[in-house]
C-alpha cells in the first residue's frame, strides 16, 4: 500500500455515552486548500437535543450554521455531517446501526439526507461523538482517521494508485488493523473515483464480514454525497472502536430493550419465511411483486412488467447466498446479500472473482427491467462497479433509462455518445458507459454523470435535442432521478414522490398499495393526511438512526386482523416498541403524537432550510408527465383497456378519438388534480398555498429561531 | 356480484378467498382480507367461500419502499 503522511494530530478525551448522547459533536475544517486544518470537540446543547432529538436532525442544524443562503454545493463551508441519533448502536433491537448523512447536494442545490448501515455511526458515537462535521477542501488527497479508544484523531495525506471504493477500503481495514481480529473493530466511509465528476456520487460505508475475510458496503448512495467526500480530497472517513458492547449508549433502561428484542426476534423468526422473506431473499423479492401490480419500471418507467420477469427471479439466479447477512449486530432480520465468487467480465478488475453486495431490489429493478435488460449477471456486474467507482444506483439507473429513450427517439446519436448504441437493452455499450464515468474523460459520459436535470440542459444547448419532450419523459423531481417505483396509477404516491422535502426517493411515503389497490384513500383529503402521517413518521427514524424494514416488512401475526384499515398499516405494535425503545435508552417517556410532534419539527425546519437555499417553494415541487400517466402512444396501447377506462372515470368518451388525443386528455386531467393534490398537502402540513411553513406552524412546533423567522419574514 | 375494494367482481358458487387473490392477480405475501367487516387468517384463505353480494376489503400491507 502507498504510504500515508501525517498531516495533522489532535487528542481528545472520549466521552462515555450516558442515555444514548454523548453531548458533544466533532467538527473537523479542512482549511481552504491551505492547510489549515481545524479539529474541535463542540458541545450539543439541550435544545439541540429538545428540538432536533439527533441523526438527521443533528445534521440539519449542524449545516444550517456553516453555510450561508449563497453557499452552493462545492464550496468549503458546505459540509458531510454524520450522525447516528440515540437509539443508533444498540444491539438488542433489529435496525439499529442507521447513520445519516446531511450536506447541500450538487444534484438538487439544496439539503439532502442519506442513510446506509454498517459500522460506522455506532463506532462513531461509542467514540464520544453524536456527529461528524467535516468541511473545507484540502489540498491533496486525506483521509480523516478517528480512534476512539486511543482519543485521537489524525489526518493522514495518501495518494493511491486506486481511489476506487472496494480497493480504498480493504486497504484501509488492513492499514488501521493490528491483526485479522481487528480488522472487525474499524469502519470506513468512502467514495470512488466516479464521484471525482459524476453528481451522483456515493457514499460506501463498511462493516467487515470475518466470515468472507473482507469488508462489505454499505451505501448512503443518493444525493451526491460522495461528490462532496470527493469534493473536499477526502478519500475515506475511518473510525476505529475495539471491544465495542450492547450497552454502549448507557440506556436507561437495558431490560426493556432486552424484551422489546426479544419480542421482535421472535416475531421475524416465526414470520419473515412467510411474509417478506428478508432473511432468505432480501428486499429484491419485490421484483416480481412489483411486475404483479405494473409498478416495476421497464424501459424509463414507460410500462410496469414484463414478460421476461422470470428471468431476474433473485430465487433462480442467485442475488443472495441464502442465508441471513446483518449490516449491524444483533439485527435478525438480517436483509444484507452479496453475490460471491462472481467473476467480472469488463473493466479494470476483468477476470477478478469478487463479493458484490446485493444488489437490492432498487439495484435490481434500476440496472434491469429500467434500461430494459433481464439479465441477472449483466446487472451485478453493473452493481459491482457502481459500488466500486460509487455512483448511487437509483440515479443511474433512472439516468441511463432516460438516456436509452432519448437514443431510441433520436434526440441523442452516436456522434453525441462517442460512438455507444445506447438503445434499451445495450448490455455491453451501457456497461462501457458506466465504464467512462469512471474516469472522467470521456465528455458525454461526464454530462449523462451529471444527472437528469443537467443533461435535459445539456443535451438541449450542445446536441439541439428537443427540450420539451425531455421534460416530459426525464424522471426526475427536484433534480433528483426519481427511485424505481412507477406511481403514475396512484395520486398519493404522485406527492409521496414530488411533494417531498429532497425529491422522489422512497423514503418519505409509499403509498401505491394503499391508494392504487386497497382504494383506502379515496379523497384528497385522505391522500393528505397519509402524506401527512407517513413522511413524519418515517422521518423519526432518521432522527434516532433505526432501520425502516423492521417497522413494516415484518409484522405481527394479528396485525391485519387485530387492527382495521390505514391503522393496520401503521403497525401499531411495532410503533409501540419504538416508544418503549426511545424511552429505554434515553429515558425520555414519549408518545405517539410527540413521536409525529419530533419529526415534525424537522421536517419543517428542513423545509425553511430549503426556502433560504432559495428553494422550498411550490415551483420546485415539479412533476413529469411520465410520472402521472403515458406520454406516447406504446405505453397506451400496452394496457388500452385499463387507459380508456381511466379516460371514461375522467369524463371522457375514449370511443373513436386518436390514441395522441386521449393521451393528451388524461395528462391534462390529472395535471389538474395534482394542482389539486398539492394544494390539499400543503394546507394539512400547515404550509401556505406556495408550500411554506407558516409562522403559525413553526410557533406551534417550537423552532421559530430568530433565524428561521427571518428566513420566513424575507419570503413575505 | 360482491365489491372487492370497492369494485364490483362477478361471483361463483364456491369461489374462496384464494381463488379471489388468483383471478385479482393479488400475489403479495402480506394481504389481509375482511369480508363484511370479519377478518380472516391467511390459513382460511383456501377454505373460506365468499358469499354472493359480499363485501370484500383486500389490504395489501406495506411493504417495500
Amino acid at each position: 500500500m502507498e504510504e500515508m503522511r501525517l498531516l495533522a494530530e489532535w487528542k481528545y478525551e472520549p466521552k462515555k455515552l450516558y442515555r444514548g448522547y454523548s453531548k458533544e459533536f466533532l467538527s473537523v475544517d479542512l482549511g481552504r486548500e491551505d492547510g489549515a486544518f481545524s479539529c474541535d470537540v463542540l458541545p450539543v446543547s439541550e435544545d439541540m437535543i429538545e428540538k432536533f432529538t439527533g441523526g438527521r436532525g443533528f445534521g440539519l442544524k449542524i449545516l444550517w450554521d456553516k453555510v450561508t443562503p449563497r453557499s452552493k454545493w462545492d464550496d468549503p463551508e458546505n459540509a458531510l455531517v454524520i450522525s447516528g441519533g440515540p437509539i443508533c448502536g444498540i444491539t438488542q433491537y433489529p435496525g439499529t446501526g442507521k447513520t445519516y448523512t446531511v450536506f447541500l447536494s450538487p444534484l438538487t442545490g439544496q439539503t439532502y439526507n442519506s442513510n446506509a448501515g454498517g459500522y460506522f455511526g455506532p463506532f462513531m458515537k461509542a467514540s464520544g461523538f453524536d456527529a461528524l462535521s467535516v468541511s473545507g477542501k484540502a489540498s491533496e488527497n486525506v483521509v480523516l482517521f478517528i480512534d476512539g479508544d486511543e482519543g485521537v484523531v489524525r489526518l493522514f495525506a495518501w495518494e493511491p494508485e486506486d481511489r476506487n471504493s472496494y480497493t480504498v477500503t480493504e486497504a484501509l481495514h488492513d492499514h488501521f488493523a493490528e491483526n485479522e481480529e481487528d480488522k472487525r473493530n474499524i469502519s470506513v466511509i468512502s467514495s470512488g473515483e466516479a464521484a471525482e465528476h459524476s453528481w451522483w456520487g456515493a457514499l460506501n460505508f463498511s462493516f467487515y464480514d470475518p466470515r468472507r475475510g473482507l469488508p462489505r458496503l454499505k451505501q448512503a448512495g443518493r444525493g451526491g454525497g460522495g461528490t462532496v467526500l470527493r469534493d473536499k480530497k477526502i478519500l475515506a472517513l475511518v473510525v476505529k472502536k475495539r471491544n465495542f458492547s450492547g450497552t454502549e449508549n448507557n440506556p436507561a433502561d437495558l431490560s426493556v430493550l432486552q424484551k422489546v428484542g426479544t419480542k421482535l426476534h421472535r416475531e421475524i423468526r416465526q414470520n419473515d419465511d412467510v411474509q417478506c422473506l428478508m432473511r432468505k431473499i432480501g428486499t429484491a423479492h419485490l421484483n416480481l411483486v412489483m411486475n404483479d401490480y405494473d409498478i416495476l419500471p421497464v424501459n424509463n418507467f414507460k410500462f410496469g412488467r414484463h414478460e421476461d420477469i422470470m428471468e431476474i427471479d433473485p430465487v433462480r439466479y442467485g442475488f443472495t447466498q441464502g442465508y441471513a447477512d446483518g449490516c449491524w449486530y444483533g439485527c435478525s432480520l438480517a436483509c444484507a446479500k452479496a453475490v460471491d465468487g462472481f467473476e467480472l467480465l469488463t473493466g479494470p478488475c476483468r477476470g477478478q472473482k469478487v463479493t458484490v453486495d446485493g444488489p437490492e431490489y432498487e439495484t435490481a429493478a434500476s440496472l434491469g427491467p429500467n434500461v430494459g435488460i433481464f439479465d441477472p449477471l449483466w446487472t451485478i456486474e453493473a452493481n459491482f462497479y457502481a459500488d466500486h467507482y460509487a455512483l448511487d444506483t437509483i440515479s443511474l439507473g433512472t439516468g441511463l433509462a432516460f438516456v436509452c429513450e432519448c437514443f431510441e427517439l433520436g434526440l441523442i446519436t452516436e456522434e453525441h455518445t462517442n460512438g455507444l448504441e445506447l438503445n434499451f437493452g445495450a448490455k455491453d455499450d451501457l456497461l462501457e458507459l458506466i465504464h467512462r464515468m469512471m474516469d472522467g474523460r470521456d465528455d458525454f459520459a461526464n454530462v449523462v454523470s451529471q444527472g437528469i436535470r443537467r443533461m435535459k440542459t445539456l443535451f438541449a444547448d450542445k446536441y439541439g435535442a428537443d427540450r420539451e419532450i425531455m421534460e416530459r419523459i426525464g424522471m426526475e423531481g427536484q433534480g433528483l432521478e426519481v427511485s424505481q417505483y412507477r406511481c403514475q396509477e396512484s395520486m398519493a404516491q404522485w406527492g409521496g414522490y414530488f411533494l417531498t422535502l429532497k425529491g422522489p426517493q422512497h423514503d418519505e411515503a409509499w403509498l401505491i398499495f394503499m391508494d392504487m389497490v386497497n382504494k383506502q384513500l379515496p379523497t384528497f383529503e385522505d391522500k393528505a393526511e397519509a402524506l401527512f402521517y407517513f413522511p413524519n413518521f418515517r422521518l423519526w427514524f432518521s432522527l434516532v438512526g433505526v432501520c425502516k424494514l423492521p417497522w413494516n416488512d415484518v409484522e405481527p401475526s394479528d396485525n391485519r386482523i387485530r387492527y382495521k384499515g390505514i391503522e393496520a398499516a401503521k403497525v401499531p405494535e411495532h410503533v409501540q416498541n419504538y416508544l418503549e425503545i426511545y424511552e429505554g435508552v434515553t429515558g425520555k417517556p414519549l408518545s405517539r403524537e410527540e413521536m409525529i410532534l419530533q419529526s415534525e419539527r424537522v421536517y419543517n425546519y428542513e423545509r425553511i432550510f430549503n426556502l433560504r437555499m432559495g428553494k422550498g417553494t411550490r415551483q420546485y415541487h415539479n412533476i413529469p408527465d411520465r410520472a402521472l400517466g403515458p406520454v406516447f402512444p406504446d405505453e397506451w396501447e400496452a394496457r388500452s383497456e385499463y387507459f380508456d377506462g381511466k379516460l371514461k372515470e375522467a369524463g371522457h368518451d375514449p370511443e373513436g378519438l386518436p390514441v395522441e388525443e386521449k393521451i393528451s386528455l388524461l395528462q391534462a386531467h390529472r395535471r389538474r388534480e395534482w394542482e389539486k393534490l398539492v394544494d390539499a398537502v400543503y394546507e394539512r402540513r400547515g404550509w401556505t398555498p406556495e408550500g411554506i411553513p407558516t409562522i403559525e406552524t413553526v410557533k406551534r412546533l417550537g423552532i421559530d429561531y430568530p433565524e428561521v423567522l427571518d428566513v420566513l419574514e424575507r419570503r413575505g | 356480484m360482491i365489491l372487492v375494494n370497492g369494485k364490483e367482481i362477478p361471483w361463483r358458487k364456491g369461489m374462496t378467498i384464494q381463488t379471489l387473490l388468483d383471478e385479482c392477480g393479488y400475489t403479495f405475501r402480506m394481504i389481509a382480507v375482511w369480508i363484511d367487516g370479519t377478518p380472516y387468517r391467511n390459513d382460511q384463505f383456501e377454505k373460506v367461500c365468499i358469499e354472493d353480494g359480499a363485501d370484500v376489503q383486500v389490504l395489501h400491507m406495506i411493504s417495500g419502499g
